[in-house]
C-alpha cells in the first residue's frame, strides 16, 4: 500500500480536501463503519404498526427474526410521521420485549399475603363464575322507584383507551348484554 | 404539544418555518413554549377569562367574519324572551334551581320553537330532568343531538343582527365585562401580552387566513372544562376558522385509542357512534327512546336506523320488529354512573367486581387513595396490564399498608393478574386523535399467558354463555331466572379464530362493527343503514370502514405517492372525511372563500362538489338547494347547512340545549382557589358535580375562613418521556433514565418564600393528602399578579406511583373528586395546595398532617359545598 492510499485513509485529509468539509458524514467513513450493519437488516419479517402510546398515532416498522420481534422503528411511509418517533414511541421495542412483561397468571387470595400461580384455563372459569354470581347479586328488574332497569351493579369495568377498537367493541358487547352499566375508560379522566 | 405529542409537532414546525406564528398558552413554560413566537404564562383554571376577552376584541372591534358568521352560525338567531344571562343574575343563567343545583333549561330556547333540547325532557318532571342530566347527556349532544325545534322549523332571526335579542347582542353584552383589565385580574396575563395576541388572532383569521388552537386535557380537567371548548368554539365560529384548512378546534388525545374507546364507547353513557345509553326515564321501549332522543333535521333525523342496526349486530336473530328488535335488553341508566361513582359504589358496597383493562387508578386517577380504598372493600379485581402496576399490588404495598389505614390480612379482595398481549402480538385497529382508524398487523404471538383483551372478552363470554346454558350449572347456583339471561345467550357471539391460542379474527370484528347489508355484503356508507332490521351495523360512524370487504384501515399508500390530504392512508370516520364541516370551507354560493384557503368548491359544469377531502354531504347537493317543507333528516338541510350534525344547520355560538351548566360560558373559579371570582357573586359553576358529603374534604377558598392553608395553585401535567400512569413507560430503563424521578417545578420566588432547595425534597399538601418530591427550581415556572396579588403556582407531573423502576408518590392523591357536570371529569389541573421544604412524614404521622392542616383550616364536611 502506497503512502497516497494511506494518506486517502486519514479522515483530516479527506475532511480537507474532499466535499465533507464539516467532517460528519463521508470524511469519518472507516472500515468499520462499513461493517456495521443495521439490526433491521437479518430481519425475515417487517410487519407494519402504530404507535401505542399516544394519540398522534405514528406509523411504525416492526422487525421480526425467527419468531421474535428485533427491532421497531418509525415508518417512513406514513403521511402522519414521516418515519419518526418521539422517546416513548422509540421504546417500544423495550416495551413489548423487556423483562418487565409479566407472561403468568398470578392470583392472590382472599386475606392473601403473597401472589400464587394459577393456570390460565382456571383463572378464566373462576373469573366467569364471579361474574356470574356478582352479576345477579347486584341485579335489578327494577330501581327503587319501581322503574325498569335490567342492570347489575354487582360488577364495573375500566379501560380501554390503550386498547383497539375491536376489543372495546367486545367489550362493550359482552357486559352491556350481562347488564352491566359501569363501564369506563380514561376518556373519563 | 412538543412534550406531549412530539411527532405531531413537527406540523407546526412545518406551518412555522412556512411562517406561521405559534402562540403557546401554557401556566408552564415547556419545550412548547421554547418554539413559539409567543409563550403567554396564565394561572390555572383562568382561560375562559382569557378567551372570553378575545370574544370581547372580536366583536368589539368588528373583526369577526361577518359573512361566514351570518350564513353559518346562529348568529342571528332570536331567543325566547324569558332567557336572562349571568349579566342579570351576577353569575347565573335563569332557570337555576338552587335547592336541587341544576338548571331547568326550558328558557334558554330559541323564540318560537315549540320545544327546546333535549325533546322529552321538556315534558319531565324537575326530579326525572336532573336524573337524565345526570347521565351525562352532554356528550351525546356534544356530537350535536339536542333539538331546537319539534316541528317544522319556524326560528326567528335578524339578519341585521340589530335586535336585542338575536343571540349577536346577546354575545356582546355576556363578553362585555371580559375586558383586558379583567382578563389582567384573573388570568395574570399583563394587558401589552393580551393586546398582542388579539392583534395575532384576528390578523390571521378571515377569508384569507385561519388560525387553529390545540387543547388538551389542560382544557377538560376543571370543574368547568366543557364550557372551555365552547368558549374556543364561539371564538373561533366567528373568526371563520371551522370547516376550513388550517382551522379547527384541534383535541390531541393521549392514549393510542382513547378516540376509539369513545366511539366505540367503554363508557357508561354511550352506545356505540355516540347514541345515548337508554334512561329510564325515557328509554322505556324503542319508540319513547327515539321520541326523545332523535331530532327532526340533520344526520341524527335517522337514529332509528342507526340503533336498530346496532341491535340486529348484537343480537342477530333474536332481533325483530315485533320485539322491539330487542331494545329491552339494553340496561337503563338512572343518573351518573361514571368512574367516580363507581368508587363510592364500591365503597357502599354495591359494587363487587371490577376489572382493570389496561388503566391504573390507583395512580391514575384523582383522589388516588379513595380508589385503593373502593378496591379494598371489593370481592374481586381482574387486573390485565403487562406488568404489576399499582393497582395490582396495592393490597400487598399500597401507602394505606404503609399509614396502616389498611393491613393486608384483613383485605378480603380476591385479585387475579392476567399479562395482556402487546401491539405486536395481535391485529387491531386504533383511532387516533384526528379520526384516523390506523390497522397495526401481528407481528409475532403473545408469550406464556399472554392474550389480547380481544381473546380475553370472546372467553369470558364463551365461558358465561355455556355455563348458563347448561342446566346443571343453574342448578347448582339457584339461577332460576331465566329472562335475565336471554341477552346474553341471545347474543351473537361466534367469531372465527385463529393462531396458537384460538384469538379471535379481528377483521372479523371490524366487518361486524362497519355492518352488512340483508346479503351479509358489507356497507360501505351509514347512509345505507335501514331502520327495518335489514341492515346490522356495530358502530354507524364507522359504517364504511370495510367496504366491499376490504379493510381499510390497513390501508397504506406511502405519504410521499399521495396529496396533502393523504386519504388513502387509513380510513377517518366519518366516510373518510379529514376535515369536518368542510362545506363551511366554500361561501354559501359554493366558492372558496379565498383561492389561498381552498378546499372544496361547487362545480357547476359537473354539478357536483370537489376537492382533495370527501364532501359533508351528497357531492350532488347544490349550493341553492332548498329540500321541500316536510322533509326530515339529511334531506332537510339546504345547500347552506353546513352544520350537518346540528338540528338548525348551524354552528352554535349560544346554545339553546345540550349543556347542563349554561348556554354561555361564564369564568368560574375551581372548586378550591386562592382566589375571589371578580365577575360575578357566583364564584364557582353553580351545578358542578360533588361527591356526597362524607367521601371527601374540600378546601376552603379565597374570602373564606382558613382559605390562606392553602395558597398556592398546582397543576398537573405529562413529561415527553412518560406515559400516563406510567404502566407503559415506569418499568422500562429508556425512559426511567431519562426521566428517573418525580419532581415539582416551582419558581425561584417561592422556593425562596418556602426555603425550598434545588434537587431537595418538597412535601405538597391539600386536604386529600401529601405527597413528597424533589424540587426542581426553574424560571420555567412565572409568578403571575392576580388581583394584586403575587402567585405561585407548582407544576406535577402525575406519571409516578410506588412501583416499577422509577418511583415516586402519585400526584393524584392530593386530588378531589368534584367534577364538571356535563361529562364527569375531575379537576386536577388547578389544586389549591400548601408546600414545605423536606420529605413528608412516613407511617400514620402522614394522615396526622393531612388532619392538622384540615383543623387549621377549619375544614368539615360542608366545606366548599356551597353552591
Ligand atoms: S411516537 Fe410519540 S408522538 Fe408518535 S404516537 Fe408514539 S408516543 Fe405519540
Amino acid at each position: 500500500m502506497g503512502w497516497g492510499d494511506l494518506l486517502g485513509r486519514w479522515p483530516v485529509w479527506r475532511q480537507l480536501t474532499g466535499a465533507d468539509r464539516t467532517g460528519r458524514g463521508a470524511a469519518a467513513r472507516s472500515a468499520a463503519t462499513d461493517r456495521l450493519r443495521p439490526r433491521t437488516a437479518d430481519a425475515d419479517r417487517v410487519v407494519k404498526s402504530i404507535c401505542p402510546y399516544c394519540a398522534v398515532g405514528c406509523g411504525q416498522n416492526v422487525y421480526v427474526r425467527d419468531g421474535k420481534v428485533v427491532q421497531i422503528e418509525g415508518d417512513p411511509d406514513s403521511p402522519i410521521s414521516r418515519g419518526r418517533l418521539c422517546p416513548k414511541g422509540s421504546a417500544t421495542l423495550q416495551l413489548t420485549t423487556g423483562p418487565a412483561r409479566e407472561t403468568r397468571v398470578l392470583y392472590r387470595r382472599p386475606h392473601g399475603t403473597e401472589w400464587e400461580r394459577l393456570d390460565l384455563d382456571t383463572a378464566m372459569d373462576m373469573i366467569a363464575d364471579r361474574v356470574i354470581k356478582a352479576r345477579r347479586d347486584g341485579w335489578q328488574w327494577t330501581d327503587d322507584e319501581g322503574r325498569r332497569v335490567r342492570r347489575t351493579l354487582g360488577f364495573a369495568s375500566l379501560g380501554g383507551a390503550t386498547l383497539d377498537n375491536e376489543e372495546n367493541y367486545l367489550i362493550k358487547k359482552l357486559f352491556t348484554a350481562l347488564g352491566a352499566i359501569q363501564i369506563e375508560n380514561q376518556a373519563r379522566i | 404539544m412538543a412534550e406531549c405529542h412530539p411527532v405531531g409537532f413537527q406540523w407546526v414546525m412545518e406551518a412555522k418555518a412556512r411562517g406561521a406564528t405559534v402562540i403557546h398558552v401554557d401556566p408552564r413554560f415547556t419545550r412548547t413554549s421554547a418554539m413559539a413566537d409567543l409563550h403567554v404564562p396564565l394561572r390555572a383554571g383562568s382561560d375562559i377569562a382569557f378567551l372570553g376577552g378575545l370574544i370581547r376584541h372580536v366583536l368589539e372591534n368588528e373583526k369577526y367574519f361577518r359573512e361566514y358568521v351570518l350564513a353559518y352560525t346562529n348568529a342571528a338567531t332570536i331567543v325566547s324572551e324569558e332567557f336572562r344571562d349571568t349579566e342579570d343574575l351576577d353569575g347565573v343563567f335563569s332557570g337555576l334551581d338552587p335547592r336541587r343545583r341544576a338548571y331547568d333549561f326550558s328558557s334558554w330556547r330559541y323564540e318560537d320553537a315549540e320545544v327546546s333540547a333535549p325533546s322529552g325532557l321538556q315534558e319531565m318532571r324537575p326530579e326525572e330532568r336532573d336524573r337524565v342530566r345526570g347521565a351525562a347527556r352532554g356528550e351525546k349532544h356534544g356530537s350535536g343531538g339536542a333539538e331546537v325545534s319539534a316541528g317544522p322549523m319556524r326560528i326567528r332571526t335578524d339578519e341585521t343582527l340589530r335586535h336585542p335579542r338575536c343571540v349577536f347582542q346577546i354575545l356582546r353584552r355576556h363578553f362585555a365585562r371580559y375586558t383586558p383589565e379583567t382578563v389582567e385580574r384573573i388570568c395574570g396575563i399583563p394587558q401589552e401580552t393580551f393586546a398582542k395576541v388579539c392583534e395575532l388572532i384576528t390578523e390571521n383569521s378571515g377569508r384569507e387566513r385561519t388560525t387553529a388552537f390545540v387543547y388538551s386535557v389542560g382544557w377538560t380537567q376543571h370543574t368547568v372544562g366543557v364550557q372551555y371548548i365552547r368558549t374556543a368554539a364561539i371564538l373561533q365560529t366567528l373568526l371563520g376558522n371551522i370547516g376550513r384548512p388550517g382551522g379547527g378546534i384541534l383535541a390531541l388525545r393521549g392514549h393510542a385509542s382513547i378516540q376509539g374507546s369513545t366511539d366505540i364507547p367503554t363508557l357508561f353513557n354511550l352506545l356505540p357512534g355516540y347514541l345515548p345509553m337508554p334512561h329510564a326515564d325515557r328509554g322505556r321501549d324503542l319508540e319513547e327512546y327515539l321520541r326523545a332522543e332523535t331530532v327532526r333535521k340533520g344526520h341524527w333525523g335517522n337514529m332509528r336506523s342507526y340503533l336498530v342496526s346496532l341491535l340486529k349486530a348484537w343480537w342477530g336473530e333474536a332481533a325483530n320488529a315485533d320485539n322491539d328488535f330487542c331494545f329491552d335488553h339494553l340496561p337503563r341508566l338512572t343518573g351518573d354512573h361514571g368512574t367516580y361513582r363507581t368508587v363510592l359504589a364500591q365503597l357502599d358496597g354495591v359494587c363487587k367486581g371490577y376489572f382493570l383493562l389496561g388503566e391504573n387508578p390507583a395512580v391514575g386517577s384523582a383522589n388516588a387513595r379513595l380508589q385503593r380504598l373502593g378496591m379494598a372493600k371489593l370481592d374481586w379485581l381482574v387486573v390485565r396490564d403487562f406488568s404489576l402496576i399499582e393497582s395490582a399490588t396495592w393490597w400487598k404495598d399500597g401507602p394505606e399498608i404503609e399509614t396502616g389505614e389498611l393491613r393486608t390480612e384483613d383485605i378480603g379482595t380476591e385479585v387475579f393478574f392476567l399479562p395482556a398481549a402487546a401491539h405486536t402480538e395481535k391485529s387491531g385497529s386504533f383511532t387516533n386523535t384526528q379520526r384516523l382508524l390506523q390497522w397495526h398487523r401481528q407481528a409475532v404471538e403473545p408469550a406464556g399467558d399472554a392474550r389480547s383483551d380481544l381473546w380475553f372478552a370472546f372467553e369470558l363470554g364463551r365461558r358465561i354463555r355455556a355455563k348458563l346454558a347448561d342446566p346443571a350449572y343453574r342448578e347448582r347456583h339457584g339461577l332460576d331466572d331465566v329472562e335475565m339471561d336471554r341477552p346474553v345467550l341471545e347474543l351473537t357471539w361466534d367469531y372465527p379464530t385463529e393462531g396458537r391460542h384460538g384469538e379471535p379474527d379481528a377483521e372479523a370484528v371490524l366487518a361486524e362493527i362497519n355492518g352488512r347489508d340483508a346479503a351479509g355484503r358489507p356497507l360501505s356508507s351509514y347512509l345505507e343503514l335501514r331502520p327495518d332490521g335489514s341492515t346490522s351495523c356495530g358502530c354507524w360512524i364507522y359504517c364504511g370502514v370495510y367496504a366491499d370487504g376490504v379493510n381499510q384501515a390497513d390501508r397504506r399508500r406511502p405519504g410521499s405517492e399521495q396529496d396533502w390530504v393523504a386519504a388513502e392512508w387509513g380510513w377517518a370516520w366519518p366516510m373518510n372525511r379529514r376535515i369536518l364541516y368542510n362545506r363551511a370551507s366554500a361561501d354559501p354560493a359554493g366558492r372558496p372563500w379565498s383561492e389561498r384557503k381552498a378546499y372544496l368548491r361547487w362545480d357547476e359544469s359537473r354539478r357536483r362538489w370537489v376537492g382533495p377531502d370527501v364532501p359533508d354531504f351528497d357531492p350532488a347537493t347544490p349550493p341553492d338547494h332548498e329540500p321541500p317543507p316536510d322533509a326530515t333528516g339529511p334531506e332537510a338541510l339546504s345547500g347552506t347547512d353546513a352544520f350537518i350534525m346540528q338540528a338548525d344547520g348551524k354552528a352554535w355560538l349560544y346554545a339553546p340545549s345540550g349543556l347542563v351548566d349554561g348556554p354561555l360560558p361564564a369564568h368560574y373559579e375551581p372548586q378550591e382557589s386562592p382566589f375571589a371570582n371578580p365577575l360575578y357573586g357566583q364564584r364557582r359553576n353553580p351545578v358542578r358535580s360533588l361527591p356526597p358529603p362524607g367521601r371527601e374534604h374540600f378546601q376552603p377558598s379565597d374570602g373564606e375562613r382558613g382559605a390562606q392553608v392553602f395558597p398556592y395553585v398546582a397543576t398537573t401535567y405529562r413529561l415527553t418521556e412518560h406515559h400516563t400512569a406510567g404502566g407503559m413507560s415506569r418499568w422500562l430503563p429508556r425512559l426511567s433514565e431519562l426521566q428517573p424521578e418525580f419532581f415539582c417545578e416551582v419558581s425561584p420566588e417561592l422556593a425562596r418564600e418556602r426555603g425550598l432547595e434545588h434537587l431537595g425534597w418538597a412535601t405538597v399538601i391539600t386536604a386529600r393528602s401529601a405527597i413528597e418530591a424533589r424540587v426542581l427550581v426553574t424560571e420555567r415556572m412565572k409568578p403571575l399578579r392576580v388581583q394584586g396579588r403575587w402567585l405561585h403556582q407548582i407544576g406535577l407531573p402525575y406519571h409516578w406511583g410506588p412501583n416499577g423502576l422509577t418511583t415516586g408518590d402519585a400526584a393524584n392523591e392530593l386530588a378531589h373528586i368534584a367534577l364538571d357536570p356535563n361529562v364527569h371529569i375531575q379537576e386536577v389541573k388547578a389544586l389549591a395546595c400548601d408546600i414545605r421544604p423536606g420529605r413528608r412524614p412516613r407511617g400514620r404521622a402522614l394522615r396526622e398532617l393531612v388532619e392538622e392542616y384540615r383543623r387549621r383550616a377549619g375544614i368539615d364536611e360542608q366545606t366548599g359545598r356551597q353552591m
